[in-house]
């Protein structure tokens, strides 16, 4: 094996919780999992030092908010360099701030990366003036988001599912 | 027309059950907080939800065989033997029943004569109670404390039993204790048990939810094998409460007897949830696991945040209960439930709606996620600190 370790029982209990709620505190996920304060905050330093646990984030529908946002899904290929393969070029394409996630695929095209802009327009210069003038990138695709519907396992449209419909008291 | 009189005897006898009263009370009120509730909170996994309205559209919508289908005999008999490694036929020994509560009420019915005894076990579901009264048994309680963590010794066992004890009726990971056994804890009892003759009927609905020991069964302990039958379902593990679907394993000559009242008065389990229940044991065992963690976590959370407000709390090795003692706060267990009801809208049920020896415990549910859990047991400790303000 090489130098990754099996996450432990604890960590992977930790870890959901966290994927759940990241503002739990300290001291409620000490009492979930039957630990100490201190074992937690040793824990998670370790997780977030480790590249393991990488960020607690806000997960927003902006679709609710009066703020204007558009999604791109943009696809991208590229010709791999002698050495490096694909992660020169794609690191000359995640360090642009608008890309927001980027990955590396199998299949008909090399990268994935969704883009987020204020509009389409802004959307599309991007893409036009920067993504499509790196030097290996042969080809580009956008495709706009016109609704979200779940993002990292929550649903973000009003759904009657799992809505608390047991009675109030039951054997 | 007094219309009391037309009711049979045993309709009149069994009584209403404690926790409906209770209900009755919290629903009444506006913004009541639960932690009342005996389901779980999780929707049913969408596979088995899949499943059963893909079986709707197919046209499966008429009876099944009245064991139930066979493909799903045949998967409960592979989940029993891979799970708990006890092997039941599926063809002879196994039937699917409308929730454990069916396979409860046929097999005391194909097992008890009028003035036979049946050992119950106190605190205890409500439901058992009534079934032996229905079956004009006559019930025998032994009661658990919390100082054996509420399970089953030798010596009540054997304390209990007279020539005229029939069958007994265990529940463990107990509703509403938490309580379990190990193999250890019924190693003792089996002697006792192969002995007397005796016919145990074990409820494990809450078994893929124990925590710190693997779950047990006593039909894992082949000379008793026979005298055991088992009552298990889907509500719980698989969180599919309204589905009503169960199942009964026992040894051929009881489960035919069985199947003679079960296709009379139920002919077949619905056969939607058939499907679904099907999918769910072949495809499900990532999400039964997810549940459990989260219960495990919740249970850890109660039990500390009791202790700490002082309310003793023992710490139960399974199912989705807590137990705390209240005797410290002076009330009865129906006293502290409607106090902190009134004071705090918050609904937990007291511990003698489950039995006598219930009294001076409340049941705290947590079928409920860890926020709400929270901002529950803010409050009750809000009620505590109001409790001790007014006896000053």
């Amino acid at each position: 094996m090489d130098n990754k370790e099996l996450l432990s029982m604890s960590d992977g209990l930790l870890i959901q919780l966290l994927q759940k709620n990241a503002r739990y505190k300290v001291s409620d996920l000490a009492a979930a999992l039957a630990e100490s304060k201190d074992s937690i905050v040793e824990r998670l330093n370790r997780l977030e030092k480790e590249k393991i646990i990488c960020g607690y984030h806000t997960i927003v529908n902006w679709d609710k908010t009066n703020t204007e946002l558009v999604t791109a899904m943009i696809e991208i290929n590229a010709i791999p360099e002698r050495e490096y393969g694909y992660d020169r070029i794609a690191s000359h394409i995640y360090k642009y701030e608008e890309i927001e996630t980027m990955y590396l695929l199998s299949g008909d095209y090399d990268f994935m990366c969704i883009v987020k802009g204020r509009t389409m327009q802004e959307v599309a210069h991007f893409v036009a003036s920067k993504l499509a003038c790196i030097p290996g990138v042969t080809g580009t695709k956008t495709t706009f988001v016109l609704k979200p519907y779940k993002t990292d396992g929550h649903v973000l449209v009003d759904d009657e599912d799992g809505k608390n419909t047991r009675l109030v008291v039951t054997p | 027309m007094d219309y009391e009189k037309k009711l049979s005897t045993a309709a009149q006898t069994i009584k209403p059950s404690g926790i409906r009263k209770f209900f009755d009370l919290a629903n009444q009120m506006e913004g009541v907080i639960s932690l009342g509730v005996g389901e779980p909170d999780f929707a049913t996994p969408w596979k088995i939800r899949e499943a059963a309205i893909y079986s709707i559209e197919k046209g499966r919508t008429f009876y099944t065989a009245n064991r139930g289908l066979l493909e799903l005999r045949q998967e409960i008999s592979n989940y029993y033997y891979r799970r708990f490694g006890v092997h039941y036929d599926p063809e002879k020994e196994i039937i699917v029943t409308v929730g454990g509560s069916e396979g409860i009420d046929i097999a005391v019915r194909a097992l008890m004569n009028p003035g036979d005894e049946m050992i119950i076990l106190d605190p205890g579901y409500v439901a058992y109670e009534p079934s032996v009264i229905l079956s004009g048994g006559v019930p025998v309680r032994i009661h658990l404390e919390e100082k054996d963590e509420f399970k089953l010794t030798p010596e009540k066992l054997k304390a209990a039993i007279t020539p005229k004890t029939k069958v007994m009726l265990i529940n463990f990971p107990s509703n509403p204790t938490g309580g379990a056994m190990t193999r250890e804890d019924y190693e003792k009892l089996v002697p006792i048990i192969k002995e007397s003759g005796i016919i145990v009927i074990s409820d494990e609905i809450y078994a893929e939810l124990s925590y710190e020991e693997p779950f047990s069964t006593l039909a894992s302990f082949p000379e008793i094998r026979d005298q055991i039958v088992v009552i298990n379902g889907f509500s719980k593990a698989y969180a599919m409460t309204g589905w009503r679907l169960g199942y009964v394993l026992a040894n051929p000559v009881l489960s035919k007897a069985m199947c003679k009242i079960h296709q009379y008065i139920i002919m077949s389990a619905p056969t939607c949830a058939q499907y679904g229940a099907l999918d769910g044991l072949r495809h499900c065992d990532k999400e039964v696991e997810e549940m459990r963690a989260s219960y495990l976590s919740r249970r850890n959370f109660l039990v500390k945040t009791f202790n700490d407000m002082g309310l003793h709390t023992f710490n139960p090795m399974g199912a989705f209960y807590v137990f705390p003692c209240i005797r410290s706060t002076g009330l009865t267990s129906e006293e502290f439930c409607e106090e902190l009801l009134n004071d705090q809208k918050v609904a937990c049920v007291p511990g003698t709606a489950f039995g006598d020896a219930g009294e001076g415990f409340i049941r705290v549910s947590y079928a409920y996620s860890l926020e709400e859990l929270k901002i529950a047991t803010e409050k009750i400790k809000l009620f505590l600190d109001n409790l001790k303000n007014r006896s000053h």
